[in-house]
């Protein structure tokens, strides 16, 4: 765990440096709100209705799918590394693995997930 | 290293530990304002405009503008900061953090030049040492974390377009990660290991007798590929989605002003800057200098510049294509991210399985 030490103290410059600045900046800038500020920044009419609404299906479709092929990458990075080891026996597992796959992929397109609109 | 080392009473390694994080942090907080005037002036050039050219310091010094990029940092402290009271106040503050924080580890395990002996040890120029586990795999991890950034603006600011634009950041995010693991595991296949010390040795000398040995004349696709990733990754046109300011306003950071905006602003040029030392190291060479294969003789400093270099151009790209491509629209995103740039990834990575069968 050494080794990591740089990024930890990277981490702790990068997590300070905001927290001086907006200390800083507190001390100089001005502070006088009003009700009209605090309005909520759309198109001039007082909202009506809460933003956090319901949201096309679209979105969870295309996590779903990002969840599949996420996994399947995070497979091939190890095979990736050994790969000169493995040679062709390496070649052919994936190849295996790849192939089913590849015909989700080929369904979901098919049938029409990969479409927005 | 060792007079460095004495005059802060610590032992040489830690010094260097201090003078590597001081520069990678260092590299994009110095390098993030004048690119924010880069982008104003480039944009001005290429719309036949003038660009900011008016601030001065003292009334003299202008340097075509570029005090401009200060007077805008001034100008942030002393800006109101209003927490709007519909916002999730926690989670209202937390996001310009949790977008600066990984936009800032840009350059945290990119070997910024060539390794140096000094006193019997070696030294490197980056934050991880070789032979560390993690490589190339903290870059790729720290960059999807960047979403989370966005999507807690985006929602803790509960305000339509906000929201709007957090959603579209997600669902962009998510579209491009595939295809660009997918081309950078062609790198790490044919490097053997995600050692980025090992990347940028691999891609010294020649290729084809003509062209420097870089990946990006190895792996055209897979360069192609990760390219238009990166622009996604970086939210950066033709993929700004998330803010899109001629459809959703400014979308994720419409509530957002002050310094937690201006944390926000130097996120995204920092994201710009990781994403550009990110192509260097993978593609282009990262500090190697073209043609040459063996640079135990050309001093660090020049290794260094090599680098620096590289990485403005690229900087400067991403400016170039911001002004002269216009916006897609939102289908065409989802089908170039998985109806092309998957397939060919894939494509790409299977050719070099094939071809390294043995």
């Amino acid at each position: 765990m050494q080794g990591y030490a740089p990024i930890l103290l990277l981490v702790l410059v990068a997590i300070a440096m905001p927290v001086i600045v907006w200390t800083l900046s507190r001390l100089v800038r001005p502070n006088v709100p009003n009700a009209n500020k605090y309005m909520v920044y759309e198109c001039g009419i007082t909202p009506t209705t809460d933003a956090r609404e319901k949201f096309s299906v679209r979105y969870y479709l295309i996590a779903v799918m990002f969840l599949v092929f996420d996994v399947e990458t995070v497979f091939l990075y190890p095979w990736a590394v050994q790969f000169k080891e493995l040679a062709l026996f390496g070649l052919v597992e994936m190849g295996i693995f790849l192939f089913l796959l590849l015909f989700g992929y080929g369904y979901i397109w098919s049938k029409g997930a990969l479409t927005w609109e | 290293m060792e007079t460095l080392a004495s005059l802060l009473h610590t032992s040489p390694a830690t010094a260097w530990m201090a003078v590597k994080v001081l520069m990678a942090f260092g590299l994009i907080m110095g390098i993030a304002p004048p690119l924010t005037w880069a982008e104003r002036r480039g944009s001005a050039m290429i719309q036949d405009r003038i660009g900011p050219n008016r601030a001065a310091l003292f009334g003299k010094i202008r340097i075509l503008g570029l005090v401009q990029a200060l007077a805008d940092g001034v100008k942030f402290f002393f800006k109101e900061d209003l927490v709007p009271p519909h916002a999730n106040k926690r989670l209202f503050w937390l996001a310009p953090l949790l977008a600066f924080v990984p936009a800032m580890l840009g350059f945290a395990v990119i070997p910024m030049g060539r390794s140096f002996l000094s006193g019997g040890t070696e030294y490197h120029l980056s934050l991880l040492d070789p032979g560390n586990g993690m490589g190339m795999l903290f870059p790729m991890a720290v960059g999807a974390m960047a979403v989370y950034g966005i999507l807690v603006a985006a929602w803790s600011s509960n305000n339509k377009w906000a929201i709007l634009g957090g959603m579209r950041a997600s669902a962009q995010m998510v579209s491009y990660e595939v295809g660009l693991s997918l081309a950078v595991i062609a790198i790490f296949m044919v490097t053997g290991g995600y050692d980025p010390h090992e990347i940028v040795k691999a891609q010294q000398g020649t290729f084809l007798g003509v062209l420097p040995n870089w990946y990006v004349f190895r792996q055209p696709f897979g360069f192609l590929v990760f390219f238009v990733c990166m622009f996604a990754e970086a939210n950066r046109l033709p993929f700004d989605f998330a803010e899109g300011e001629s459809e959703i306003v400014a979308g994720f950071h419409i509530e957002y002003g002050s310094m937690k905006f201006a944390l926000i602003g130097l996120a995204e040029y920092g994201h710009i800057l990781g994403a550009s030392a990110l192509i260097t190291t993978m593609y282009l060479g990262g500090w190697g200098i073209p043609f040459v294969a063996d640079h135990g003789q050309i001093p660090v400093i020049v290794t260094f510049l090599v680098f620096l270099t590289k990485v403005i151009a690229l900087c400067l790209v991403f400016i170039w294509v911001r002004w002269t491509l216009p916006r897609f629209r939102y289908d065409q995103l989802m089908n170039l991210g998985w109806k092309k740039l998957l397939p060919i990834s894939m494509a790409n990575l299977l050719y070099f399985a094939y071809r390294m069968r043995g």
